[in-house]
């Protein structure tokens, strides 16, 4: 088949199965967008309203639905745009690959109109990028393109095509990547290492488990409920890693980090065992790191070799992808009965719930609280809905408090904290899970950071209900000040506009709640309706969340208020 | 405590790897006191040495995420001690000194280096050795002017082996 480079990328995406791509159109990928036209049927464009969007949506899409997210732009500040999402996806290892134009060959360097060294500007925040200056190179490239950004520890890939690549004619075959010789994606499991691991964590008295997104990443769901279970090991998760066991399961014991639960944050530094799944220790998680976990020996279940060691040292490594080690794990282990190990969680429960938790959901004061917001949507929604967050106070409530059954289901900015990463995340998370109910929790701040993707959502109709929770503050910017800067709230108000017309000027229903007694039907109105829908609910403005740990202090400085 | 580290890596010859190979460095603020890159002992296989002055945990990080990119082969590090390495420097300078000051022959020929190019305007001398070896010379040839002086990064081969073909034939295997 004799065909246009443009027309190549086209039929590369559709043979690594590709039906959906997000992005924005520009001078340097005209040809790409000229044969999308031709294919519309087969491959599906979604418009976003900024390139930033494009790359959040593919994120989105990738999250829910395991496959690899697609975003396409053009030159210059087509590309730029796509920066934030691709170093978002790098942190939170989501599988993506992104396609820019670039000006013809002969332009390159010569500061052309919407030039830009995106290669360069990428290259720390890609897992791979190549630029393509040929027509004759498109397949095996971006057949290496997908190979990198799904296999391993997953993560984004940038190829930039100049414009006379895409121009170019050549005869196209697709051979999908099977192995790069420099590229081992998955270390062959080490038995000695399992048997070892084995060893440590069957003599353990108060082991600990913490898992994190490699449970999901590498689908071991199955297989990490079955090594918890046999175990009886309790088991405490990343941000990343909830939803990969469901939340009402009895060994689940909550989140680890800043504002994760009392317990497991405690109990690490009480444990004699960690079994880190699929985790990376970020400081997030680990407080200062020379006091996390310092009487307990570490096991670490890790795919990627570079983590082993790079902030906890691990005693017992054992790498390879989590579906393997686990399975090999759970012939090995050895159940246990941890009643009074266990009996630690309760208690420090119950102290949480009577001094955090009880007022966060069942409030007694006057103003809403974001808390009691989540139990509500948890009451009207699917028990199966997909739940996207942005960043900042919202976000560590819903996580907290969000309940799930099944995994795949909680989609939020991790590692980069990207503020304004929700609400072009959820577009993707519906398209990507179309028969679950996605509910995108964003607050004041964050919202209007990408809020111009209401247009995606008028446009594609995508039934993605969005529920902002205003504080009319940057919230946890605010926590953080009248925590630490004596309540200097230097730029954290936020005088808003009317969300609910801008909503309505998009076509999309929308509703604010101000009192409680409106609540319950509110958010019914809103899980019940057909297409997208906004919610806007006013909440208490200076509310904070605990418990928490101060940075750079130790997860034993847990602070309950 | 520093040390010197020297980081061998084999790695595939494409363009912007040194880019990345380098963002490694940068993203950890760590200087690179020396870099040189060319061909290695196997065929399209491309070699960089890269001399830096860290701890050990630094430099094992290091070489733990540039052998992660997907281009490299293999990383490894070394103490001097656990290798043979060498520089190599160019001293130019003007033709008269040659014959007017003896004393210059004397440091050539003590110095063991090499006259490269004699015209009538200059000459150029190579000398190959240590870090120490190089600056004597340097620092001896100063007072007559030199025109112009440059030193390679560090060239070094381990004293073990290490074992690429083996990596590069086991891929091959597996996916054949």
């Amino acid at each position: 088949m004799h065909i246009s480079g443009a027309e190549a990328v086209i039929r590369c995406l559709l043979a690594e199965g590709v039906d959906l791509i997000y992005g924005y159109p520009g001078g340097a990928i005209m040809p790409v967008y000229d044969e999308l036209y031709k294919f519309q049927d087969d491959l599906h464009h979604v418009l976003t309203r900024h390139e930033q969007g494009a790359t959040h949506a593919a994120q989105g899409y990738a999250r829910t639905s395991g496959k690899v997210g697609v975003a396409i732009a053009t030159s210059g500040p087509g590309a730029t745009n796509l920066i934030t999402g691709i170093a978002d996806a790098q942190i939170d290892s989501t599988p993506m690959v992104c396609i820019t134009g670039q000006v013809g060959s002969h332009l390159l360097g010569s500061d052309a109109f919407q030039e830009t060294d995106i290669i360069g500007i990428s290259t720390p925040v890609t897992k791979w990028n190549y630029q393509v200056t040929q027509a004759k190179e498109i397949p095996e490239i971006l057949a290496r393109a997908f190979y990198i950004a799904r296999s391993g520890r997953p993560g984004p890939v940038l190829v930039d095509i100049t414009k006379d690549a895409q121009f170019g004619m050549l005869d196209f075959e697709y051979k999908p990547c099977v192995g790069i010789r420099s590229y081992k994606p998955v270390p062959a499991l080490d038995q000695s290492q399992v048997v070892a691991a084995a060893e440590a964590i069957n003599k353990a008295k108060k082991p600990l488990i913490v898992w994190g997104q490699g449970v999901i990443l590498g689908n071991a769901e199955a297989e990490f409920k079955a090594f918890v279970e046999k175990s009886g090991i309790p088991a405490v998760w990343t941000i990343l890693g909830l939803s990969a066991l469901e939340t009402s399961h009895p060994l689940n014991k909550g989140m680890v980090g800043m504002h994760g639960n009392y317990a497991p944050n405690l109990l690490t530094q009480e444990c004699d065992v960690l079994i880190a799944v699929g985790m990376r220790f970020d400081d997030r998680v680990t407080g200062r790191l020379d006091a996390y976990a310092a009487q307990a020996e570490v096991v670490h279940l890790e795919i990627d070799p570079a983590e082993i060691d790079k902030n906890v040292h691990a005693d017992y490594p054992v790498l390879s992808d989590c579906k393997q080690s686990l399975a090999a794990l759970i012939e090995l282990v050895v159940p246990k009965k941890l009643d009074s190990w266990l009996a630690r969680f309760d208690e420090l429960y119950a102290k949480e719930y009577e001094v955090v938790i009880e007022k966060d959901t069942k409030p007694t004061k006057e103003g809403l609280t974001m808390g009691e917001v989540i139990v509500a949507v948890n009451k009207a929604a699917d028990s199966d809905a997909v739940i996207v967050t942005d960043v900042g106070q919202h976000q560590m409530i819903a996580c907290r408090y969000a309940e799930f059954i099944r995994s795949k289901s909680n989609v939020t900015s991790g590692g980069l904290g990207t503020m304004g990463f929700a609400l072009p995340a959820a577009i993707g998370a519906k398209m990507g899970a179309p028969d679950r109910q996605v509910v995108a929790v964003i607050g004041d701040g964050g919202y209007q950071m990408t809020i111009q993707e209401l247009g995606t959502i008028f446009q594609t109709g995508v039934a993605v209900k969005i529920l902002v929770l205003n504080n009319e503050y940057l919230g946890m910017v605010r926590q953080w000040q009248q925590l630490f800067f004596d309540r200097r709230y230097a730029s954290t108000e936020m005088t808003n506009p009317d969300f609910v017309t801008i909503a309505k000027g998009y076509h999309i229903p929308a509703q604010k709640v101000t009192e409680r007694k409106d609540l319950p039907s509110a958010i019914q109105e809103m899980i019940n309706a057909e297409g997208p829908y906004f919610l806007e609910v006013a909440v208490e403005k200076e509310d904070n969340v605990f418990p928490m740990i101060p940075t750079g202090a130790s997860l034993n400085e847990i602070r309950l208020q | 405590m520093t040390t010197t580290y020297t980081i061998s890596i084999y790695s595939e010859n494409n363009v912007g790897l040194l880019n990345r190979i380098s963002a490694i460095f940068l993203k950890r603020h760590i200087n690179i006191e020396s870099l040189a890159t060319s061909p290695s002992e196997i065929t399209d296989v491309f070699r960089f040495v890269i001399v830096v002055n860290v701890t050990e945990p630094q430099v094992q990080k290091l070489v733990q995420q540039i052998e992660k990119q997907v281009d490299v082969i293999k990383a490894y590090y070394h103490t001097d001690e656990e290798t043979i390495f060498q520089e190599t420097a160019l001293y130019k300078v003007k033709t008269n000194f040659l014959f007017e000051e003896r004393q210059i022959q004397n440091f050539i020929k003590q110095s063991h280096a090499n006259i490269v190019t004699v015209s009538p305007e200059f000459f150029v001398i190579e000398k190959t050795g240590f870090r120490h070896e190089t600056e004597q010379l340097r620092e001896q040839l100063a007072p007559f002017g030199l025109l112009q002086f440059v030193r390679s990064g560090r060239l070094s081969v381990s004293k073990a082996p290490m074992g690429i073909s083996k990596i590069l034939n086991s891929f091959t295997e597996n996916n054949q």
